[in-house]
């Protein structure tokens, strides 16, 4: 299996953009073209991550679009769901059309275009991922959040102030991220006097709704310098993805995301690597309970220690093990078919050295990308060749 | 018990059957709701229980006040877990489900019709039928795919 390396990589601003869908695509994808020197013509594979452009926006086909609009025919093309993770999701394929030997040079495109739908529609657009026992209940991703907020809380005895810490730190990343959708500080007061959206969570615990896209372009490592210098490029060392149950009720732990376990069990053993050589990483933070569930499920902390590391400034950008330096979700904003893109473009960024004002020291860095309230998990590590 | 092949999987307000809160048990010995082809394990499917004869323990519950459209708001939610006897040993039975209104209406209207029960983390809950939980059609679901009546929860007195 050939290994996989990253040569270029962009991302659109996030935020309320004036361009649709195919336009976003098209941003991101020239951009990260020009990055890696290669054109359109040159790819063989060409991959869109998109969860709902049909239902937001009535476009569909959007991979032979983006073919077209990057001159990239005849490349094969198909477009990439797995709802929020969708670009977690076309990460994996991206790798295994080259890992497998299917494609020489591979372009991958996350993006979407929700901002043009209110938060009530947009919010149903994201539900319908649910099971219709659970739909009918007017279930949505950010109900499950407040139920396994308040059942996290009651069981490891943690103050609702550590979340409200998770918003503070990542809102305090995303001032140094030019794409950012939020550059602005919030304190810890105003995310704990914010409006309940899910009780006990409020406004602040929630990532924004949100429109971009984000770019990688791949090929074997085995070629990489004939594009890039060394230092510039990066190896997708290690990458799994998984699934836990579809109906949320019916596991165990409700505070366990099996899918987060069992993908990133597969990337460490195929990395050769463990939870303490991660330098830093990309969660899936699109509500701030997420962040403690995710740093447990991979390893960093002991179950029910995530939110004292939060505490403890673990986490921060000058702490020992950054989490979330591009703002994450909750700052950055949350595209859903770019988002797990946006991960792995950050990760990139730290480990070739590249991330500017958020640089950490990171050789290693791992992207976890969450579908759905933990459906369907990808976790891709990175490792940098400088 | 009854065969599943004559009954609905959750409610049955359309066809004249009295509303039944179904879950399947399978060959194992595990039960899950809603009912799937197989159980967790694999094994296959053989009947089906009614969870309307068993009480529940509040899992965790939360109050939704940005409800998508067709839903109540606000909208208490709760993922209760029922307790199925000493003779029960497999993986623990739950649901998600609205918490009842404190008048008993079940209209599924959007405001609400009035203030819901609150309840707490282990609190004991019975289900009680509700023959629309959620307007059909005003989200972006097919009104037709599933439907739309069902059970929520309101606390043991």
């Amino acid at each position: 299996m050939e290994r996989v390396a990253i040569i270029g990589a962009s991302m659109t601003r996030f935020g309320q953009r004036d361009a649709w869908v195919r336009e976003l695509l098209a941003e991101a994808g020239a951009a990260a073209l020009d990055d890696a020197g290669v054109d359109g013509d040159d790819l063989d594979h060409l991959y869109v991550s998109n969860m709902a452009s049909g239902e937001f926006e009535g476009q569909t086909g959007v991979s032979n679009a983006l073919a077209h609009d990057l001159a990239a025919t005849p490349a094969y093309t198909a477009r990439i769901d797995q709802t929020s993770a969708s670009g977690g999701a076309g990460v994996y394929n991206a790798w295994q059309s080259v890992a497998s030997g299917a494609s020489d040079l591979t372009l991958l495109v996350g993006g979407e275009k929700m901002t043009h739908r209110s938060t009530s529609e947009a919010t149903d657009v994201i539900a319908s991922l649910t099971h219709p026992v659970e739909y009918k209940h007017g279930v949505t991703l950010p109900s499950f959040a407040g139920m396994t907020a308040r059942l996290y809380l009651d069981e490891y005895d943690a103050p609702r102030e550590s979340l409200g810490k998770v918003a503070v730190k990542n809102h305090r990343n995303g001032v140094d991220n030019p794409h950012a959708q939020f550059r602005k500080e919030v304190d810890l007061d105003t995310v704990l006097d914010s409006p309940i959206v899910a009780d006990p969570l409020r406004l602040y615990d929630f990532c924004p709704i949100t429109d971009g896209s984000a770019a990688l372009v791949l090929c074997p490592e085995s070629v990489a310098e004939e594009y890039v210098p060394a230092d510039e490029y990066a190896v997708i060392s290690g990458i799994g993805g998984a699934t836990d149950t579809h109906v949320v009720h019916e596991r165990v732990d409700p505070t366990t995301m099996g899918g987060v376990v069992d993908s990133s069990e597969t990337a460490y053993e195929m990395a050769g690597v463990g939870p303490d050589d991660v330098d830093v990483a990309e969660l899936h933070d699109m509500f701030t309970i997420l962040e403690f569930l995710q740093s447990e499920d991979l390893g960093f902390f002991e179950k029910g220690e995530g939110w004292k590391a939060v505490e403890e400034g673990v986490t921060d950008r000058d702490g020992d093990l950054p989490i979330n330096t591009s703002g994450g979700l909750k700052s950055k904003g949350h595209p859903l078919g770019a988002s797990g893109v946006a991960q792995v473009y950050e990760i990139f960024e730290q480990v070739t050295g590249d991330a500017g004002a958020r640089q950490v020291e990171a050789d290693t860095g791992l992207a976890c990308n969450v579908g759905g309230f933990g459906n369907c998990v990808t976790t891709a590590i990175l490792e940098g060749n400088q | 018990m009854s065969d599943h092949d004559e009954t609905r999987t959750d409610g049955g307000g359309e066809t004249g059957m009295e509303p039944t809160f179904e879950a399947a048990e399978y060959a194992d010995g595990s039960v899950t709701y809603p009912p799937h082809t197989v159980s967790p394990n694999g094994a296959d499917r053989t009947g089906s229980i009614d969870l309307r004869e068993y009480e529940a323990r509040v899992v965790t519950w939360t109050t939704s006040t940005a409800t998508p459209p067709g839903v109540r708001e606000p909208n208490t939610l709760a993922i209760v877990e029922f307790e199925m006897g000493d003779g029960y040993d497999g993986p623990p039975v739950r649901a998600l489900g609205q918490v009842a209104d404190r008048d008993g209406s079940g209209d599924g209207s959007e405001d609400g019709d009035g203030e819901q029960f609150g309840v707490e983390i282990g609190d004991r809950v019975e289900p009680v039928y509700a023959d629309e939980i959620r307007e059909p059609g005003a989200g972006i679901r097919e009104p037709d795919s599933q439907e739309w009546d069902g059970f929520r929860f309101r606390p043991v007195e």
